[in-house]
């Protein structure tokens, strides 16, 4: 988890925070090449091993997707898709998914527990689970549906980016583990630079819609993906083609939250104000004295109401 | 391999085929990856499935299995027909123009000399025409129709590509590009890489699958250079350490073989081993045959291996039959003629074809004894699990013995790899509980029988009284004392013709080339020597500077032979010694010797003019291709299909399948015929397990947790299996219920006009360890062998399949 | 009539209505407190009230499933009181006077107001689709029914019907200060005859004639 000593904090869920500005740390990134990943699942291997993580030993479903799905214990994910383009020719898409770390990230917009979501100044969205309440917030916020709350100890989870070890001068786990490079890890601009260049190295073997995965709708991710058709990135097991903060939440966690305490204000002071101006409303004598009349059965007609200032 | 891993990432166009490289050597698949990053190299995939290594390939071409002969011959007949080959290199460098026997022949599918009642050929016609000087005649034009070049043509002209395309399922444009790209690596700067492993090996045909190969490497002037030649990537970490020393029943450590009962004293053995060369000038390096055995003989029976007794030859076993391999061993047990098996290290009954045929045959033994780590399906194999393993323990008398073992990591030594690398390693970590290393394991079997036959004497004790065991504890002998005894030392001063000590006795031998056939040196394993020096543990080296950033690492642990990095490396240059790539050259002739960044091939100031030819193992000194009497199905490849096959053979009907394949006749009758069982079934391995070691392991077990098959989206459909539905795969031999991923990565072939269907068999589960219990592929697997390496033909068999109901409990 | 005189009452609630009624309103009250705890992190605070975030979250559920089953039971008996008619659009009408305390300005109200009413029938509402929406985003029992997207969809309408609901509440609360006398009847379950003829004379009517 979270290493506090050595990352400054830049935003914190559900609080307001000043960053310490003091130390200079450069935006980091994790550039997942998919197109020389060889889906080997060493980086699951990794991630398990890094962080200590046993999920289930599952079953065969229909696809090469071991476990499943992420998961509270899954923290990454190599997802397989067979894809043919329009000609028939065959494509084995294979992207690793996993937390992207966005700079505007979702699941600290949607996180109501002060602390339980940091982003770190290098970019890291982490997870501090002792803060976390486990409402599930975060899966509400998350334009990419990543993290998992334990069923065990309702917490949720996703990858830290290794913040640990990134936060002592170590790659991430996976990228130590990939044995064909398709995982790099170093600064964003780095990262990006590279991707350029691959990008361009595609477009020499005939993929022209080559490109670099790095949404804006989310600010721009702190893992992003060179892909093939980068027109598409849909194709990659559903990764979203425009991803952004689901204006539900935004408007939840956004307007409304201004909007509905100032009405519940309004709704308490507009009452006070009500006393103030009108004051309670008093039963009289008269009315007490009707009142019992007619219960005893003399029936006062109502008429007697107007002109009853009291 | 004859080069490194590092090595391929200086090809221009890597051809993956007969293996699966991004899935099996995901690690040393990243120089696949930097080969195409950094060098622009275009990768090709032939295989019948779209494979992880496919996924990254810029061709991908199907192939039925077992056809790969047919498709790499229409390369050949392709390559020649373009004159796209290196001629050179060719005319120089390769046999191409040697002339062979008039008398050699091909007649519908059989070459000359076929003997039906032996089932087997008399080869002496598969051999050169030999002049008046004893050599091997020669048409250095190549014009003459019988020159090996001639005969090749003649041979491969059947291979069109319309006849590829019929026997091999895969569409003609396709086969026509990637003849095209291999034909780019003809001139002298561009390079072809092959990497294979077990999808040619594990064919009737393998050794033919590779032989082929081969050919095109050498027709395109590849073998020997930067970015080429043929690379056999093993599949075990240690599995070029197992070849290397030998451990096979008819080997013995560094490729000497052990005699046959005919070869009855030391002479007739030395007869037919140290080859004459067959052409001027040639080194024929087996010549030195005689020092290598005996400085061998030295090493295993010390002061007891005498010029007198021929250097303890009489104590040698000799094979009554060619070889005492796996299939013959259970087939030996299953018959009840072999009654005790020590396994080490080994898990036959998930690893060895027709498992219930294993099953059975281990169910005859009276004694078993298992040396592993783990807790392996063998150890099991009288263990009732359902359909599973269908055992009746009552039934079965076999005593068990199970002796766990460390496994590498928990203890010190070396591990070979597929580029020939021999590699220290250290022990990393104590091993659990009772384990033991397997050279204590089986010390303690060899005192104890030593003792026995010592007090109690026996029949023939020689061999086991004279064993040399000279180890500081002779209870517990150390990875670094066998480290040094591979290696070899002097046994007494050596001096040189002026007198000079140049070995003192005792010291650790530098080279092979230092052995001597007087026994006055030992060496374990001729190949080795170089891995333990007085400079100390060279394997333990990790300098990893690369000259020129070639990829050879050259002071990095110790390549065999010699420390060299790439085999046959005088071929990278030409006739004059110049770098035929001078881009990245190997070695050159400086004027005076031969320099560069690996180590030559032969004598470093044999003149490039001195005829010496570059092959210095073979007696011509040239690569073949034309085998002479080598391949025991002859001196060409040619196709054949499968023991188990669904179609005939286009070429020739009457031969359908390779003659001298090892095929028992009890394992013939166990053969299932297309009608009954109309797909080809091919089995394979996945990147998250190795064999059946990791499904021990938790890890592994999350990543692939169970059994399935791979049946295409049209096979599917037409037998009505979804996605993941339980299915039953049969073949004549047993059956496997598991479920299906129907893909699109496996598609129909059309095979001669009709669609052929594969299915694929991961082989990964069975019913110990962690993961799911399972069948085993091997279920299915036929019992048959490759005709020269005996290796079982896992990758082509027939089958059938239907969607079935599931267990009715889940799977445990 | 003399001050010390103990004016006529009316029953106006039984006592396990009473009792219902404030577990009700605790429930309320509890569920707003730990809602607007992760609500708003300004409120975050609250979540201390019931042993911190996590527990907060675990409990807050739960109070919802308490509160529709006695708010059930509230509405059982009530209901009928409670259905809209044509006098409760005119009163309606009249607001300004129902504010300015001129009720002698307005026609003759039967058990419940309409301004109850719509208290009432806000509540109800309000609670059922607090309840559904509360379900939907229930993860720990009901992750897996939904997609994510129909729970933001929950979530926001949760917290729009959690705000309106809490308006309702202080409404609520507010009139029972205004209106003296109210409060007896939910404390001690009696409203004196005065309360009754001053604000529900049409219901007090009906007493008076069920008595005879």
């Amino acid at each position: 988890m979270a290493d506090l000593q050595s990352l400054d904090i830049r935003r914190r869920s559900a609080s307001v925070a000043d960053p310490p500005s003091v130390r200079q740390e450069p935006p980091v990134a994790k550039l997942i090449d998919v197109t020389r990943c060889i889906g080997c699942k060493a980086c699951q291997a990794a991630c398990m091993e890094w962080n200590d993580l046993r999920p289930e030993i599952g079953y065969f479903e229909g696809s090469y997707d071991n476990p499943q799905d992420l998961g509270p214990s899954a923290w990454t994910l190599m997802r397989f898709t067979e894809w043919e383009d329009e000609a028939g020719n065959l494509e084995w898409l294979i992207r690793k998914d996993g937390c992207m770390h966005c700079a505007d990230p979702g699941c600290l917009k949607a996180c109501p527990a002060p602390g339980a979501i940091v982003q770190y100044a290098n970019g890291i969205v982490d997870f501090v689970s002792e803060h976390c309440i486990g409402c599930g917030y975060c899966v509400k916020g998350c334009p990419f549906d990543i993290p998992r709350v334990s069923p065990v100890d309702h917490k949720a989870y996703k990858c830290s980016l290794c913040s640990d070890r990134v936060s002592v001068g170590l790659e991430p786990a996976c990228v130590k583990a990939c044995p064909t490079g398709a995982i790099l890890f170093g600064s964003k601009d780095d990262m990006t630079g590279w991707a350029g260049e691959r990008v361009a190295e595609l477009k020499t073997r005939g993929f022209d819609k080559a490109g670099l995965y790095d949404p804006d709708g989310v600010g721009g991710t702190h893992v992003m993906y060179v892909l093939h058709h980068a027109d598409r990135p849909s194709l990659y097991a559903g990764l979203p083609d425009k991803p952004h903060i689901s204006p539900l939440v935004q408007a939840w966690k956004g307007l409304f939250k201004p909007i509905a305490l100032a009405g519940l204000a309004f709704t308490a002071v507009a009452g006070f104000v009500h006393w103030v101006v009108a004051g309670p409303n008093q039963v009289t004598p008269e009315d007490e004295a009707k009142g019992a009349a007619m219960l005893a059965g003399q029936d006062t007609k109502g008429d007697d109401r107007k002109g009853d200032p009291s | 391999m004859t080069n490194t891993w590092q090595d391929i990432k200086n090809a221009n166009v890597i051809l993956v085929m007969g293996g699966n490289a991004a899935e099996a050597h995901p690690c040393g698949f990243k120089w696949v990856i930097e080969a195409k990053l950094h060098n622009a190299a275009k990768l090709v995939v032939v295989d019948p499935r779209f494979t992880r290594t496919a996924s990254v390939a810029d061709y991908y071409v199907p192939i039925r299995p077992g056809t790969d002969i047919a498709f790499l011959s229409g390369v050949i007949r392709y390559l020649l027909e373009k004159d796209a080959i290196q001629h050179d290199y060719v005319r120089n460098y390769t046999n191409a123009a040697l002339i062979v026997k008039e008398g050699f022949g091909f007649d519908e599918g059989l070459f000359s000399g076929w003997d039906a009642g032996k089932n087997d050929y008399d080869r002496s016609s598969w051999d050169y025409e030999l002049g008046d000087d004893g050599f091997a005649k020669v048409d250095p034009t190549l014009q003459h129709p019988r020159c090996v070049l001639s005969l090749l043509k003649r041979h491969v002209a059947r291979y069109t590509a319309e006849t590829v395309s019929r026997i091999c399922g895969t569409p003609q444009d396709k086969f026509l590009q990637v003849c095209d790209l291999v034909a780019s690596t003809a001139v002298p700067n561009k390079m072809l890489t092959s990497l294979f492993a077990l999808g040619w090996t594990q064919h009737s045909v393998g050794s033919q699958n590779i032989r082929t190969m081969a050919m095109v490497q050498l027709l395109l002037g590849n073998i020997g250079l930067s970015g080429g030649g043929m690379n056999a990537l093993r599949g075990h970490s240690n599995i070029q350490g197992l070849t290397d020393l030998g451990l096979l029943s008819n080997a013995m450590p560094g490729y000497l073989t052990l005699p046959n009962d005919r070869e009855t004293d030391f002479t007739a053995y030395m007869k037919t081993r140290q080859y004459k060369p067959l052409r001027p000038n040639q080194v024929s390096y087996w010549q030195n045959y005689r020092k290598f055995f005996v400085s061998l003989q030295k090493a295993v029976f010390g002061k007891a291996a005498t010029a007198d007794n021929d250097w303890a030859y009489d104590w040698l076993p000799k094979l009554d039959v060619p070889n005492y391999d796996i299939l013959r061993a259970f087939e030996m047990m299953n018959n009840g003629q072999m009654n005790g098996y020590v396994c080490q290290g080994f898990n036959p009954l998930q690893s060895f074809p027709n498992k219930g045929k294993i099953r059975s045959a281990l169910g005859k033994l009276k004694y078993l004894v298992v040396m592993d780590p783990l807790e392996t399906e063998t150890a099991y194999f009288w263990q009732n699990q359902g359909a599973k393993n269908p055992s009746d323990p009552a039934k079965i008398q076999t005593e068990v013995f199970m002796l766990p073992t460390t496994c590498f990591a928990e203890e010190d030594g070396s591990l070979t790899n597929s580029a020939r690398w021999v590699q220290w390693h250290w022990k990393a970590a104590d091993p659990p509980g009772e384990a033991q290393s397997d050279v204590r394991i089986m010390t303690g079997l060899f005192r104890r029988m030593q003792a026995m036959y010592r007090k109690d004497g026996g029949a023939f004790p020689d061999p086991i009284l004279n064993l040399s065991w000279d180890y500081l504890d002779g209870n517990d002998p150390q990875p670094e004392e066998l480290a040094k005894e591979i290696n070899g030392k002097a046994l007494v001063d050596i001096k040189d013709d002026a007198g000079t000590v140049t070995l003192r006795a005792g010291q650790q031998l530098d080279a092979f080339a230092q052995l001597r056939d007087d026994g006055t040196t030992t060496s374990g394993c001729w190949i080795y020597t170089g891995v333990w020096t007085e400079k100390g543990n060279i394997m333990g080296r990790r300098d990893a500077t690369d000259p020129r950033d070639q990829g050879l690492a050259p002071n990095w642990a110790f390549a065999w032979p010699a420390n060299r990095r790439i085999l046959y490396n005088r071929a990278s240059a030409d006739l004059e010694g110049r770098p035929w790539n001078p881009d990245k050259p190997v070695i050159a002739w400086n004027g005076s010797k031969w320099t560069g960044i690996d180590v030559p091939d032969f004598v470093p100031t044999t003149k490039p003019d001195s005829g010496v030819s570059p092959f210095i193992m073979l007696a011509e000194g040239t690569a073949r291709l034309f085998a002479r009497d080598q391949m025991r199905e002859g001196p060409f490849p040619e196709h054949y299909e499968p023991l188990e096959s669904p179609v005939t053979n286009l070429l020739h009907p009457r031969v359908k399948s390779n003659p001298c394949a090892r095929v028992f006749p009890d394992d013939r009758a166990q053969f299932g015929s297309a009608d009954k069982f109309p797909y080809v079934g091919t089995t394979y391995r996945l990147t998250e397990h190795f064999h059946f070691w990791t499904k021990h392991a938790r890890i592994n077990a999350i990543l692939q947790p169970e059994e399935f098959v791979e049946v295409g989206e049209a096979l599917a459909k037409e037998k009505g299996i979804g996605q993941g539905d339980w299915v039953k795969v049969t073949s004549n031999r047993g059956a496997v219920v598991c479920k299906a991923y129907v893909t699109k990565r496996l598609k129909p072939l059309a095979v001669d006009g009709k669609s052929q269907h594969v299915i694929g068999l991961p082989i990964h589960w069975g019913f110990t360890g962690a993961a799911r219990k399972g069948y085993g592929a091997n279920t299915l697997t036929p019992f048959v062998g490759d005709a020269n390496t005996e290796t079982p033909e896992f990758k082509a068999f027939l089958v059938n399949i239907e969607k079935t109901a599931g267990p009715s409990e889940p799977v445990a | 009539m003399s001050a010390h005189q103990t004016p006529a009452m009316v029953s106006r609630y039984t006592t396990a209505q009473r009792i219902n009624h404030w577990i009700t309103a605790l429930l309320l009250i509890l569920l707003a407190l730990s809602g607007m705890s992760m609500f708003d992190p300004g409120l975050f605070f609250l979540s201390s009230l019931f042993g911190g975030g996590e527990a907060t979250r675990a409990i807050h559920p739960w109070f919802g499933v308490v509160l529709l089953v006695s708010f059930a039971i509230l509405f059982v008996p009530f209901v009928r009181h409670n259905l809209w008619t044509r006098d409760d659009t005119a009163w309606i009408g009249k607001i300004r006077d129902v504010l300015g305390n001129h009720e002698e300005r307005l026609a003759e109200v039967g058990r419940y107001n309409a301004g109850q009413k719509l208290v009432f029938w806000a509540m109800t509402w309000l609670i059922l689709v607090l309840f559904a929406t509360g379900i939907v985003i229930w993860d720990q029992y009901f992750f897996r029914f939904t997609s994510i997207e129909v729970k933001r969809i929950a979530v926001l309408v949760h917290s729009v019907a959690a705000v309106a609901i809490i308006a309702v509440w202080i409404t609520h609360v507010y009139a029972a200060i205004w209106v003296r006398g109210t409060m007896h009847g939910m404390l001690r379950g009696t409203v004196t005859a005065g309360w009754t003829f001053r604000h529900h004379r049409k219901w007090l009517r009906t007493l008076a004639r069920g008595q005879k």
